[in-house]
């Protein structure tokens, strides 16, 4: 079985690139896995054309939430928050490459929650919204 | 087989497996006298009320209760300390009254305490722990003598640490004062003789599942005089002496306690789980147990970058060690455990005050019982350097 630890899981673990916190942040959700107690924090600022300008995370926890997190702020840069909005569980796991057990992928997929519920936040939710998050 | 490995099962202290005696004993069950017990007037229900009766018995003489009314089939620990809580709890606690735990209580002896204590007024005072994972005695003594202290609930054997709490002793010092006292023996009763009368505590909770019997099952011991005077937990069938449209009155314990149809199959099987025990004799599992967890505190301690919480005289604990690696995390050293076969528990352990307490977020728990030996604990030590390797420790 191939490990998930692979040296771009590592590296981003131990110098996580994009944390740190963001004081005029517009968008600015925070969640945890009560499982394992990950917590991510994400603030992301905005330019006049909804365009995250910049983003950044905060949080502890294992190195799959925190290296993901750090992962997905980079992904997320210089996209629309319409964009930002479709980014898919499947985005997330070829980032992180390997193969994860229903237990952990919650902890990959925390910061894309995070994510979500913030920019859902922002452009007002819905009912579907609320069921989507319910499947990360 | 475990991604091509054989199955390590280090995780006993959140389950245990289960003997051929008591899976083939629920099939029995099931296949041979599935009936409801103590009213049916046929073979078969008289042959299972014999066997869940015989099962109570069996129990109280693992811990030498006096009689066997005094113990009540309940779900497991957690059902015990919240039937105490709400029947015990709710007629003998009142506003500014005082329940003392400890930093190391599981969170099902927090809860519950909790719950009553707000619906109450009454308040909780903690005991502290020291560095390596003792109860501060000097903070016992001092709550005891605040006022208005009612009950002390405290945990036999710590699940994250495995320390061993000197129960015998508070017991005493708390009945010269006037609380009871309760134990939490979800981790003790497993490993280790226990006698109640030696105790002499008021209370105690142990699971079925921890002790190679089935899940659903567990028992709360209480002095049969305390169980007169308490009111029902629950309401329902089996547990009355009459019913009228407006009033009720209810049978004897144990019975009073066990409103309607009870875990039968369950309470059948961990009987057949005490038989298991009691011949392998609990101060025999208490030295293997002992002996598995010395040497891996020996194993562990070798590698560079871990750390052991609790204890260092592996003597005074039993079954459990709780460790970090480096930086690595609880969660991905269980998972790079579990690619070689391993199943350890990481996380908070359901004691997230007593994870403030040692300053971290989660530890890695490798715990032992009965069928573990030492080749499994190599097995982890190398796995755990694996996992050194791949983090670069």
């Amino acid at each position: 079985m191939s490990s998930i630890y692979s040296e771009i899981i590592l590296d981003y673990y131990r110098h996580p690139r994009n944390k740190g916190s963001l004081p005029h942040a517009q968008i600015h959700a925070r969640d945890t896995n009560p499982l394992c107690g990950d917590v991510v924090e994400m603030q992301l600022e905005l330019d006049e054309k909804n365009t995250v300008k910049d983003v950044k995370f905060n949080g502890q926890g294992c190195a799959i939430s925190q290296a993901s997190a750090s992962m997905l702020t980079e992904l997320v840069k210089g996209k629309t928050v319409d964009e930002a909005r479709k980014i898919s569980k499947e985005d997330i796991l070829s980032l992180i490459g390997g193969q994860l057990t229903a237990v952990r992928l919650k902890c990959a997929l925390l910061s894309l929650k995070v994510l979500k519920t913030g920019v859902y936040d922002y452009i007002g939710s819905t009912d579907s919204v609320k069921e989507e998050l319910s499947t990360l | 087989l475990i991604n091509g490995k054989p199955l390590a099962y280090l995780d006993s202290a959140a389950t245990s497996q289960k003997p051929r005696q008591v899976i083939d004993e629920l099939t029995r069950f099931y296949d041979e006298y599935n009936a409801n017990v103590h009213r049916g007037v046929y073979k078969i229900s008289e042959e299972a009320t014999i066997a869940y009766e015989e099962a109570r018995a069996k129990i109280a003489r693992l811990i030498n209760a006096r009689s066997p009314s005094e113990i009540i089939f309940v779900r497991g620990t957690t059902e015990a300390i919240n039937l105490v809580a709400q029947s015990w709890g709710r007629t003998n606690i009142g506003l500014g009254d005082g329940i003392v735990l400890t930093e190391m209580e599981h969170h099902s002896n927090i809860v519950p305490w909790q719950l009553l204590a707000k619906q109450k007024g009454a308040h909780l005072k903690y005991v502290g722990l020291t560095d390596d994972g003792y109860l501060v005695h000097d903070d016992f003594r001092r709550h005891l003598e605040s006022d208005g202290i009612k009950l002390v609930s405290m945990t036999h054997v710590s699940n994250v640490l495995g320390t061993i709490n000197p129960v015998r002793e508070y017991v005493r010092e708390a009945h010269k004062r006037g609380p009871r006292v309760l134990v939490d023996a979800a981790q003790s009763v497993p490993h280790m003789p226990v006698d109640v009368q030696d105790l002499d505590c008021d209370f105690l909770a142990f699971s079925g599942h921890k002790m190679c019997g089935p899940t659903g099952i567990g028992v709360l011991y209480a002095k049969k005089a305390l169980l007169e005077e308490m009111p029902p937990y629950h309401g329902g069938g089996e547990m009355i002496r009459e019913v009228h449209l407006y009033e009720s009155t209810w049978k004897d314990p144990p019975y009073k306690f066990e409103a309607g149809t009870t875990d039968v199959a369950g309470a059948i099987g961990l009987g057949k789980a005490v038989d298991y025990l009691s011949n392998l004799g609990p101060r025999n599992i208490h030295t293997h147990d002992g002996e598995l967890t010395e040497y891996a505190h020996d194993r562990l301690k070798r590698i560079k970058g871990v750390r052991i919480y609790g204890p260092e005289n592996p003597k005074t604990k039993t079954g459990v060690i709780s460790f970090n690696l480096g930086d690595v995390h609880a969660h991905d050293m269980a998972s790079l455990l579990d690619e070689d076969g391993i199943a350890v528990r990481s996380g908070h352990h359901c004691a997230q005050p007593l994870m403030e307490r040692l300053g971290v977020s989660s530890t890695t728990r490798a715990s032992f019982y009965i069928y573990n030996n030492e080749d499994e604990i190599d097995r982890l030590a190398s796995s755990v350097e694996r996992a050194g390797k791949v983090f670069k420790i």
